[in-house]
C-alpha cells in the first residue's frame, strides 16, 4: 500500500523536515508478535489458577426473586461462589472517576436485571469446566418484567423504568435537563426563511468491537498485601481506578500490568474483569481468571450503541444551509457507561464540518433493556456524521447540486464561528473534497477546485448570533406529561452588531454561489457527468434570503418523521435579550463537585 | 458435569455405546462436539471416538462413490474421483477447518451450517448406518437429534455427468462466511428441456432440505431466463427461513430468487 | 476428574502432559506445555488465533481434542524461528507491518506456513483462501497478504519445514 502525500496544500503551516513523521519506522513490538512472545494478560502462568464463570439474566428485563446455588457450591471444582454482597462497594459508574453521573450499575446485581446477560451471580472453580457446570446448576427464579428495546418507545411516559437511578429512561444533564442541548442562533426565523425545508431520519445500528482478545484478567496474591493484575484493559489507569472502588481498596495495593492489548477498538475500557478477578483473589487467597468467551464478548460486552437522528435543514436555493436541527437519541443501554460523555463530544461537532449559522441540537442518553453501550473508535461522532453526509448528499439532490461542490460551498474555512463558538482553525474539507474528487474522476468546475480553507472564512462568518434559548425538556417533565418548559430567550451576538430587526442570512465565501438555473434541478450527484451549471452570479456579498432568479417549483415535500416530544410544543416566543453572555459556561457538562 | 472419553477400535461397538447413552456423542472432527465441549453443553457428558480406517477411505463403485462419514473436507478437495464436490468442500471454513470438519458432521451440523449436506441432497445420498442398515437423508436429518441416535457410517453419492450439477453458497464477506444461503441443484436435461431436477437449500431451514415446489416448477422447463421463471416464483414457497446474526427471515426470502436464478442460470 | 497422559512433538522436541478428559489442545499447550504463542479468541472455530500445525497440517487447537495428538507432531509459532534467525514469514509480516494487535499474529504465520509448505509459489487468490479461517480485526488483512506473497518470494516455502 502506498501512501500518497499532498504536500502542496498547506505548506508554509507545516515543518516537513521532522526526525518521526512521515518516515516508516518499525512498530517496537513486531518482534514479540511475529515471535508469539508479546505478553497479552492470559499469557502468564501461574501454578493452580482458578477460573471464574458469571451466572447471567436470560431475560431483557427481570426482578431477581430468588438465587439457588446450594448445588453448584458443592460441585467437582467449585473453590467459592460470589454473591453480590461480597463486593464491598457494588455500585459504580465509570465517569464517577471524574465525577460525571451517578453511580447506577453493580459488578453482581443482586434485585433486579435490566439486559440479557447481566450478572448476578459468579462461580470460582478449579477449571474452566467446572465452573461452566456449577454456572448451569444455579437456579435462579426470575419474575421477568415488562422490557423497552427502542429508544423513542423509552422516552414515553408509561415506559417501563429500566435503571432506577434515572427513573426518566434519560440521563441527567447538568442536573437540570433531560437531554443536551445546543443553541446557536435562531433556527426557526431562519427555517421560515429558508428556500427549502430537508428533513431526514437516519439509524445505526449497534455495533461490537469484537476484538480477537476477549476481555479479561488474572489477578494473584502479591508481596505486601497487594494484588497483581494482568489485564487487557485499554486504560490502566482507569481500571485501576475502577477496581480501588468497587473493591474499597486504595489503588495502591493494586499492581496493574497491561499495555499489551489484543485489539481493543473502545471495547476494554468498560474494566469489568478486572475487579472481578482481584475480588476472587481475596476471597480465596489464589490467584483468579476472569476471561469472558466469545459468545459474552459479542454479547454482554458493550459495544458501539445505537442512534436515531432526526435531522430538518432550512436550505436556499443557492445550495447555502442556514439551519441545522438535530434531534439525536443515543441507546445507552441499561447504564449510563460511557453514552452520557459521547453525547457531550457529539454536541460539540456539531453540526458538523459546514459553517452553518444557525443551529439547534437536542441529543438524548436513553436507557433501554439492551446491553450497556460504551466506546467505540470515534463514538459519539461516527454516527452523526453518517446522519450529516447522508442528509448532505440529500440536499445536494434536491438543490440539484454537484455534492462535491455543495460541500465545499458550505465548508468551514478559517476563522469561522463554530456552534460551540469556537473559532475554526487548520480547517481542510475543502481541501479533502478537491483531492477527493480528482481521485475519483468526479468533476468539479474551475472555481471549487480554486477554493481554499484559508480564503472567505471569518469577517462576519466569525460572529457569534443573536441566539434564542429555551428551558424546554427540563428532567422529570417528560415522563409527568408535561411539556417543556416553553420559556425562550435570546442571548446577544458577541460583536458589537445591533440585533437585527430580521433575519439575514450569512454572506457567502468565496466564490459567492448563485441560483441554480432550473434546468439544473435535475438530479445531479448519481451523475456527475452531467453536473449542472455552475453560474457564478454577481451578487452582493450580503445576499438577499430570496434570490433573483425564480425559485423553481419546490420539490415534493420530505415526510415528517413523528415529532418526538420535545418537538411536540413549540417555544413560546418570550425573547429576553442577554448581552454579553456569550459562551455556555458548561458546555462541555463536566462539573466539579 | 467432566466429560469422560471413549476409544473404540470398531464402528460397531461405537454404534452401541452411542444408541445406549442420551449423553454420549460420537465426535468425527471435532469442530462441532468440541466447540460444545468448550462452550459448557450440558446435554452430553460423554465423547465417543471410532479408529475404524474404514470411516475415512473414499471409493468408488461404478457410477456411485462410497464417502467415508469420518472423511474430511480437505480428503474430498485431495480426491480426483470427487472433483465435482471441490467447490463445496471448499466453501467449507477456512484451510483448518477443512482438515477437521468431516462428512458425517456436516450432516448432524445444525444451521447455519450443512453447505455439502445440501449438495448430498441432490446427489441421490444414500446413508449407511453403523450397523449396515440404509437410509435416505431426508430421513436421516428428519431424525437426526432423536433418541436413540444412530452412528453413521458413510454416504454414497452418484457421480454426476458434466454441467448437471451446480452449486453456490452466499456469504457477506469474501472471500467466505457464514451462510447465508446454500444451494445446491441437479438439474439434468432432455430435448432441451429439464427433467428430473433436484434442487436442494441449506441455512434456509432448521435442516438442509429439498425444495419440490422450485423442482416442479423446472419440470419441462427450459434453462433460460424466462423458463425458470415459475422456478424462481417459487424460490421460497412453503419455507419459513430462519432470522439469524447474518440475515433476517424477510432478507432470505426476499434474495432466495437472485441466487437460485445465479444457480441456475449462472453468473 | 481423570487424567490422560499424552505424548507428541512439539516444534521438535518431545513433550509428556496429563490432559484432562475433555480438554482441548489449546488449554494443554499454553497451560500444560507452556507454549503460549497460540491464542483463543473464540473456541468455536471462527477465528484462527489457535491454529497450529499437526503432522504439518494446519488445526485448530481449541477444537481438537487434546488426546488425540497422542505420537504426533506439531508446530506452532513458538518454534519458527531458528535460534534468533527468524523465519522469512516472520521477517515479513515485521516489514510489512502485518502485525498490529499481533493476536491473530500467530495464527496468520501458521495458516500461512501451511500454504506455503506445500505451494512456494502461491497466488494472491491461494494466499487469501489459506488465511479465510483466520479473523484479523486490525490490519483489514492486504499487509498480511502482501507479508506472505513477499515471504514466498524469498523462498519461505522452499525452506525445510
Amino acid at each position: 500500500m502506498s501512501v500518497e502525500f499532498r504536500k502542496e496544500l498547506f505548506a508554509d503551516e507545516r515543518d516537513d523536515n521532522l526526525n518521526e513523521i512521515g518516515k516508516g519506522t518499525q512498530r517496537q513490538d513486531a518482534l514479540g508478535h511475529v515471535t508469539g512472545r508479546s505478553p497479552y494478560f492470559d499469557d502468564h502462568l501461574f501454578d493452580g489458577l482458578l477460573q471464574i464463570r458469571c451466572v447471567r439474566s436470560p431475560h431483557h428485563h427481570a426482578r431477581i426473586r430468588s438465587v439457588d446455588f446450594s448445588q453448584a457450591a458443592n460441585m467437582p471444582g467449585v473453590v467459592k461462589v460470589i454473591r453480590p454482597d461480597d463486593v464491598p462497594n457494588n455500585f459504580n459508574t465509570l465517569l464517577s472517576l471524574l465525577n460525571f453521573g451517578r453511580d447506577d450499575e453493580a459488578l453482581l446485581s443482586s434485585k433486579k436485571v435490566s439486559y440479557v446477560g447481566e450478572p448476578v451471580l459468579a462461580i470460582i472453580a478449579s477449571s474452566d469446566r467446572q465452573a461452566r457446570d456449577a454456572v448451569a446448576a444455579v437456579k435462579v427464579d426470575w419474575e421477568v418484567l415488562p422490557h423497552v428495546l427502542d429508544v423513542e418507545e423509552a422516552l414515553k411516559p408509561d415506559a417501563p423504568v429500566v435503571n432506577e437511578v434515572y427513573p426518566n429512561n434519560s440521563f441527567d444533564y447538568h442536573e437540570k435537563y433531560d437531554h443536551q442541548k445546543l443553541r446557536y442562533g435562531d433556527v426557526e426565523t431562519a427555517f421560515a426563511q429558508a428556500d427549502k425545508i430537508i428533513e431526514g431520519r437516519y439509524q445505526m445500528s449497534p455495533i461490537e468491537q469484537a476484538p480477537v482478545e476477549t476481555n479479561g484478567a488474572i489477578a494473584a496474591p502479591e508481596t505486601n498485601d497487594r494484588f497483581v493484575c494482568y489485564t487487557s484493559t485499554q486504560a490502566l489507569f482507569f481500571s485501576l481506578g475502577t477496581a480501588g472502588k468497587l473493591l474499597n481498596v486504595s489503588s495502591n495495593r493494586l499492581h496493574f500490568i497491561g499495555g499489551t492489548v489484543g485489539g481493543g477498538f473502545g471495547g476494554k475500557v468498560d474494566s469489568l474483569v478486572e475487579p472481578m478477578a482481584i475480588l476472587g483473589c481475596m476471597l480465596t487467597g489464589k490467584p483468579c481468571r476472569f476471561v469472558w468467551d466469545r459468545e459474552e464478548e459479542m454479547q454482554v460486552g458493550a459495544p458501539r450503541g445505537a442512534e436515531r437522528w432526526y435531522l430538518k435543514d432550512g436550505v436556499m436555493n443557492d445550495g447555502r444551509i442556514i439551519a441545522r436541527q438535530f434531534t439525536g437519541y443515543f441507546d445507552a443501554g441499561a447504564y449510563t457507561r460511557l453514552s452520557s460523555y459521547a453525547i457531550i463530544k457529539c454536541t460539540g461537532h456539531l453540526p458538523g464540518p459546514y459553517h452553518i449559522p444557525n443551529v439547534k441540537s437536542d441529543v438524548y442518553c436513553v436507557f433501554t433493556n439492551r446491553t450497556p453501550a460504551t466506546a467505540m473508535r470515534g463514538f459519539g461522532v461516527t454516527g452523526v456524521d453518517f446522519a450529516i453526509e447522508c442528509q448532505m448528499d440529500k440536499i445536494a439532490h434536491e438543490v440539484g447540486m454537484n455534492p462535491v461542490e455543495f460541500r465545499i460551498l458550505n465548508a468551514y474555512r478559517d476563522g469561522d464561528m463554530k456552534a460551540h463558538r469556537r473559532e475554526a482553525k487548520n480547517c481542510a474539507l475543502i481541501e479533502c473534497a478537491q483531492v477527493a474528487a480528482e481521485k475519483a474522476n468526479w468533476p468539479i468546475r474551475e472555481e471549487f477546485k480554486q477554493a481554499s480553507s484559508m480564503v472567505g472564512g471569518g469577517g462576519e462568518r466569525a460572529a457569534i448570533p443573536h441566539t434564542v434559548t429555551d428551558e424546554d425538556g427540563k428532567i422529570g417533565d417528560r415522563r409527568a406529561g408535561r411539556s417543556g418548559g416553553g420559556r425562550t430567550r435570546t442571548i446577544a451576538p458577541s460583536s458589537p452588531a445591533p440585533a437585527p430587526a430580521a433575519y439575514t442570512p450569512p454572506p457567502p465565501p468565496v466564490p459567492p454561489p448563485a441560483a441554480p438555473s432550473p434546468a439544473a434541478q435535475q438530479p445531479s450527484y448519481a451523475h456527475p457527468a452531467a453536473a449542472p451549471a455552475y453560474q457564478p452570479s454577481a451578487a452582493p456579498a450580503s445576499q438577499p434570503a430570496t434570490p433573483e432568479a425564480p425559485p423553481p417549483a419546490a420539490p415534493a415535500p420530505t415526510p415528517v418523521p413523528a415529532a418526538p416530544s420535545p418537538e411536540s410544543s413549540p417555544p413560546s416566543a418570550r425573547p429576553v435579550n442577554r448581552p454579553g453572555y456569550s459562551r455556555f459556561a458548561s458546555n462541555s457538562g463536566f462539573r466539579r463537585r | 458435569m467432566s466429560i469422560s472419553v471413549k476409544t473404540f477400535a470398531s464402528t460397531a461397538e461405537a454404534a452401541t455405546a452411542l444408541s445406549g447413552d442420551r449423553a454420549a456423542r460420537f465426535m468425527g472432527g471435532g469442530t462441532l462436539i468440541m466447540r460444545a465441549v468448550n462452550e459448557g453443553d450440558q446435554s452430553f457428558n460423554t465423547i465417543l471416538l471410532a479408529n475404524d480406517p474404514a470411516l475415512t477411505e473414499i471409493q468408488a463403485q461404478g457410477d456411485r462413490l462410497i464417502i467415508g462419514s469420518r472423511v474430511t473436507m480437505a480428503q474430498i478437495l485431495a480426491s480426483r474421483d470427487l472433483e465435482f464436490l471441490h467447490p463445496v468442500a471448499r466453501a467449507v471454513g477456512g484451510p483448518a477447518i477443512r482438515n477437521m470438519a468431516t462428512v458425517g458432521g456436516n450432516l448432524f451440523a445444525e444451521h447455519p451450517y450443512g453447505d455439502l449436506t445440501a449438495a448430498l441432497l441432490v446427489l441421490d445420498c444414500q446413508v449407511t448406518l453403523a450397523g449396515g442398515q440404509t437410509s435416505t437423508l431426508p430421513d436421516l436429518l428428519r431424525d437426526r437429534t432423536r433418541e436413540p441416535r444412530v452412528l453413521v457410517a458413510s454416504v454414497s453419492i452418484v457421480r454426476p455427468q458434466s454441467g448437471i450439477f451446480k452449486f453456490r453458497k452466499v456469504s457477506r464477506v469474501k472471500p467466505k462466511g457464514v451462510s447465508l444461503m446454500t444451494i445446491a441443484a441437479w438439474i439434468p436435461q432432455s430435448g432441451g428441456r429439464v427433467s428430473g431436477a433436484r434442487v436442494a437449500y441449506s441455512s434456509m431451514g432448521p435442516t438442509p432440505m429439498r425444495v419440490q415446489a422450485v423442482e416442479q416448477a423446472l419440470e419441462g422447463a427450459t434453462l433460460d431466463e424466462t423458463g425458470v421463471g415459475n422456478a424462481l416464483s417459487a424460490a421460497t414457497s412453503g419455507i419459513e427461513p430462519p432470522t439469524d446474526a447474518i440475515a433476517s427471515s424477510w432478507y432470505r426470502r426476499e434474495v432466495a430468487p437472485v441466487h437460485l436464478k445465479r444457480t441456475l442460470l449462472g453468473g | 476428574m481423570s487424567k490422560k497422559p499424552v505424548q507428541f512433538t512439539l516444534n521438535g522436541e518431545s513433550k509428556a502432559v496429563f490432559v484432562d478428559d475433555g480438554q482441548n489442545l489449546l488449554d494443554v499447550l499454553r497451560r500444560g506445555v507452556g507454549d503460549l504463542s497460540p491464542k483463543y479468541g473464540c473456541g468455536q472455530g471462527t477465528c484462527g488465533a489457535c491454529t497450529v500445525l499437526i503432522d504439518g497440517e494446519a488445526h485448530l487447537s481449541c477444537l481438537t481434542l487434546a488426546e488425540t495428538v497422542e505420537g504426533r507432531s506439531l508446530s506452532s509459532t513458538g518454534g519458527l524461528a531458528q535460534g534468533a534467525e527468524l523465519h522469512p514469514l516472520q521477517d515479513a509480516f515485521m516489514r510489512h507491518f502485518a502485525a498490529q494487535c499481533g493476536f491473530c499474529t500467530s495464527g496468520m504465520l501458521m495458516a500461512a506456513k501451511s500454504l506455503l509448505d506445500r505451494n512456494p509459489n502461491p497466488s494472491r487468490d491461494d494466499v487469501v483462501e489459506a488465511i479465510s479461517g483466520n479473523i484479523c480485526r486490525c490490519t483489514g488483512y492486504e499487509p498480511i497478504i502482501e507479508a506472505i506473497l513477499d515471504a514466498a518470494q524469498n523462498g519461505a516455502g522452499r525452506r525445510s519445514a
